[in-house]
């Protein structure tokens, strides 16, 4: 944003002290709790790049680059004096840095003084040791050199020529990722096997060698070609786009059909766990996003469409079964788990749909704990075998291929073409009457009963549909895993789906998608490994952080629905038009006189 | 008008919330193409008048009578589909839904694709305004664009009986005066409507009949002159002393 504010020039120690002291603050404290929440000691195992540097260090290094930069983050206003850019941002960047620095230095002293293990397990001697990088207490005085050169490259981002601004942080990223997801990278491409050493750790040469192949593709203007082709695709209108889309999804799907095919285990297993809970979370997008009705208890219908199939094609399902209860192939099963899990979704729906906001939030909430306690009690152990669960589920034969877990290949495929499905018919409800209905639902209920909409037979619907894509995704669960316990369905799972939807964008179905890969594949379902593996002990923590930081930065979500930025940025849209000197703010009317209303 | 046989009746209607009394043995009836407006102070059930007429809320006694028909227990889109449509106390468009959705959602119980899109077009050449709109997030429409996209979504309904709940609260005093003459309009068309307004002077000097409601009672049940006339009524209602 261009703006006429003025540009004043300040000498390099001219800071905002105030600043300084908050986000030095913010450093030290954050390095201090990952330090103390183990990070540099459960990483430091994990090495990317050989001999240099490991996911430990890393932990603690990035945050006085990040901080480094904010430090020299203005905010334009219209009328605000600006300061034109200087060494100042290096300087108060690394000011920054320092006292992050020594927030760490007086961790390892205290740590190095004091026993505090009995509360903090991480108060230890192999923190202390990572801190000192294996040296005496002393060392630990320089952390605040290294924050503070972070920081200041940090703060140095803003005065470097854009390019070279990109260029770094490509670079970094770069290397970092390459480094991170070795085992995927060569999972998917073996032949890149060569950059790494026998335990996937980058080699050095490599990791220099990407740095520059990332630097060169900014100045060689990739980026922005990347940019033009995107920025192409959002203006075309008409058949074109139409044309376009269409292309994209057809490419996109033989990307999709090929990976498995050229990749190994570890992708094919990743990207069916991404696609069960990408099933679970378009259902669920259907219930909040589109109809805002908030579900805490909704891996009720993944357990309900997992225990169906699993009674359903199960040898060992339980014995109080009567005898003619029939064992059926998988897709018979699955048949008749739809029709079950519509029923339970009427049956919980319909006392609860009459509930609004929090109460509703909390019922549904109870009644994902009351489906997983019946399942896991005495009362039902007949039928369902309490906590040891429904073993031997078959394999879902279908004649020319069977979708077993051993073959996560197969698990993929089979929930690609339901997810396709679900994709479909969520994008079809989001642009009928149905979807309409909801959203009015969503906006205002009781307008909503006034417009002659049956509140209550909608929300209902939407409780419905949901339900069963949820119990797809569990029927897939259950082929998959080949067995059925009550731990399957904990609460984590509700509040996981709901974090992807929240995170993705609600009612953003292309958000739903980002959500599932992005956190499943990257942190991992509640029980099954993301790419970050290493990470796997910190899932909630880096949940809950993102969570956080979505709600304060972004709270439309990573692919948001347009409908809903508009209203959350509105200040923003204000600004920027008052800025571009378009004023039209929405609240002084004087245009509309008799003459335009005739 | 007595020659025809009206459309909506209360016949001596009571409503409760909980155990609060709020309508009174309230007897109200409305004929096909005329203005009607109920008058009354704060919290005299002037709402809720219109809530138990389009069934959004349930008298605890007697008869709510749509063409000759008790309806004390259809659903409020019974009496949607069958021409009764309310444009609700300060308009409350769905805020993030763009104005055509908004319009929409007006007919959102009609069959009628064609007779659907005709009624577009005529709410189009009606307010030219919305038309320029209509992908704009009504949340962000002006306070008089809004009553626009209010009345339009009403009108999507093809209703014979507009319900209107103080139309012109919140609306600045120029604009007040436009759309009373959009009302009028809308009157002109045939359209019977039943007004609950506090601007008493404005909605009698344009109404046939009225009614005004004192804690849930019928007071005054009058012609509009007549009630324009009424000592009582100036001193309540139209600020004189
Ligand atoms: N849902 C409800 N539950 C309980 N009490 C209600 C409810 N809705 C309205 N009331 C009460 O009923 C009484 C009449 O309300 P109503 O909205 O009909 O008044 P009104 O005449 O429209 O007033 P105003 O001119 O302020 O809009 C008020 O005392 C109000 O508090
Ligand atoms: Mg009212």
């Amino acid at each position: 944003m261009t703006t006429t504010a003025e540009l004043v020039t300040k000498g390099a120690f001219d800071l905002d002290w105030r600043k300084v002291a908050r986000l030095g603050g913010l450093t030290a404290l954050g390095l201090v709790f990952i330090a103390l929440a183990g990070m540099p000691v459960g990483l430091d195992s994990r090495i990317l790049i050989e001999k240099y540097l490991s996911l430990g260090y890393v932990s603690l290094l990035w945050l006085s680059l990040i901080m480094g930069w904010l430090m020299g983050k203005e905010t334009l206003l219209e009328g605000m004096t600006a300061t034109r850019k200087s060494s100042r941002d290096a300087v108060g960047g690394a000011c920054v840095g320092a006292l992050g620095g020594l927030g760490l230095a007086i961790l390892g002293l205290l740590i190095n003084t004091f026993d505090l293990r009995d509360p903090l397990v991480n108060w230890s001697p192999q923190t202390l040791d990572i801190l000192t990088f294996g040296g005496g207490v002393g060392v630990v005085v320089v952390w605040i050199p290294i924050c503070a050169a972070l920081g200041a490259v940090g703060g140095a981002l803003h005065l470097a020529p854009p390019k070279v601004a990109k260029a770094t942080i490509a670079a970094i990223l770069t290397v970092l990722m390459t480094a991170i997801f070795a085992t995927f990278i060569v999972d998917v491409v073996s032949p890149l096997d060569f950059l790494y050493s026998k335990n996937r750790e980058l080699k050095l040469g490599w990791a220099l060698v990407l740095a520059a192949v990332a630097v060169g593709f900014v100045f060689s203007g990739g980026g922005q070609q990347l940019a033009r082709v995107k920025a192409d695709y959002h203006n075309t209108t008409g058949p074109a786009k139409t044309r376009q889309t269409a292309a994209l999804i057809v490419v996109s799907a033989a990307v999709l059909i090929i990976i498995p095919q050229v990749a190994g285990k570890i992708t094919q297993e990743l990207m069916a766990n991404i696609g069960i809970f990408l099933l679970l979370a378009l259902g669920l997008n259907i219930v909040v996003g589109m109809a805002g009705i908030l579900d805490l208890g909704y891996v009720a219908f993944f357990a309900v469409g997992g225990y169906t199939t699993a009674v359903l094609t199960s040898p060992n399902r339980g014995e109080d079964w009567p005898g003619w209860f029939p064992t059926l192939p998988w897709w018979g099963a699955l048949m008749v788990t739809v029709v079950v899990a519509s029923l339970v979704g009427l049956f919980i729906g319909a006392p609860v749909i009459r509930m609004r906001g929090d109460y509703l939030a909390i019922v549904t909430l109870g009644f994902g704990e009351i489906i997983r306690i019946l399942f896991l009690s005495d009362w039902l152990n007949g039928y369902f075998n309490g906590a040891q669960g429904i073993t031997n589920v078959p394999p879902a034969d279908f004649g020319v291929f069977e979708v077993k877990g051993t073959d996560p290949r197969s698990v993929f495929y089979l929930v690609l073409v339901f997810a396709a499905l679900s994709i479909y018919v969520s994008w079809r409800l989001e642009h009928s009457r149905l979807g309409r209905a909801w959203m009015a639902v969503r906006e205002d209920e009781s307008v909503a009963e006034a417009m002659g909409i049956n509140t209550v037979n909608v929300k209902l619907a939407a409780f419905v549909v949901g339900a069963i894509l949820a119990s797809f995704s569990g029927a897939i669960f259950a082929a998959k895993v080949g067995s059925i316990f009550p731990t399957s369905f904990l609460i984590l799972v509700s509040i996981i789906i709901l974090v992807i939807v929240i995170v993705g964008g609600m009612g953003s179905i292309l958000g739903v998608i980002a959500g599932s890969v992005v956190l499943v594949g990257i942190l991992g379902g509640p029980k099954q490994p993301g790419l970050l593996q290493e990470f796997s002990q910190y899932k909630l923590l880096i949940y809950g952080a993102l969570l956080v930081w979505m709600m304060l930065q972004r709270p439309e979500g990573l692919v948001p629905n347009v409908r809903r930025t508009r209203e959350l940025h509105q200040d923003e849209f204000l600004q920027d038009a008052w800025l571009k000197g378009q004023v039209d703010t929405g609240e002084e009317e004087p245009a509309v006189e008799g003459g335009e209303v005739r | 008008m007595s020659d025809q046989k009206p459309i909506l009746e209360f016949r001596d209607i009571n409503t409760h919330y909980g155990a609060v009394h709020i309508l009174k043995e309230v007897n109200l009836a409305i004929y096909p193409g005329e203005m009607v407006c109920l008058l009354g102070g704060n919290a005299s059930g002037k709402s809720t008048t219109l809530k138990t007429l389009l069934g959004m809320v349930t008298p605890t006694s007697g008869e709510v009578v749509l063409d000759g028909e008790v309806v004390n227990d259809k659903p409020t889109s019974y009496r949607v589909e069958r021409g009764i449509t309310m444009v609700p106390e300060n308009r409350r468009l769905f805020k993030r839904l763009s104005v055509l959705e908004n319009l929409q959602l007006g007919a959102y119980l009609r069959t009628d694709k064609d007779g659907v899109e005709r009624d577009l077009e005529r709410i189009y050449s009606m307010f030219p305004r919305v038309k320029e709109r209509l992908s704009q997030k009504a949340g962000t429409l002006s306070g008089g664009e809004q009553q626009m996209v209010a009345m339009g979504r009403a009108l999507m309904a093809d209703p014979r009986v507009l319900l209107m709940d103080e139309p012109s609260m919140g609306l600045a005093p120029s604009l007040v005066r436009t759309n009373f003459e959009l009302i009028q309009q809308i009157h002109e068309e045939g359209i019977a409507i039943f007004m609950v307004e506090q601007n008493a002077n404005m909605a009698l000097s344009l109404a046939d009949r009225g009614w005004v409601l004192q804690t849930g009672r019928v007071v005054l049940d009058d012609t509009a002159d007549a009630l324009l006339a009424n000592p009582e009524l100036r001193k309540s209602y139209l600020g004189e002393a």
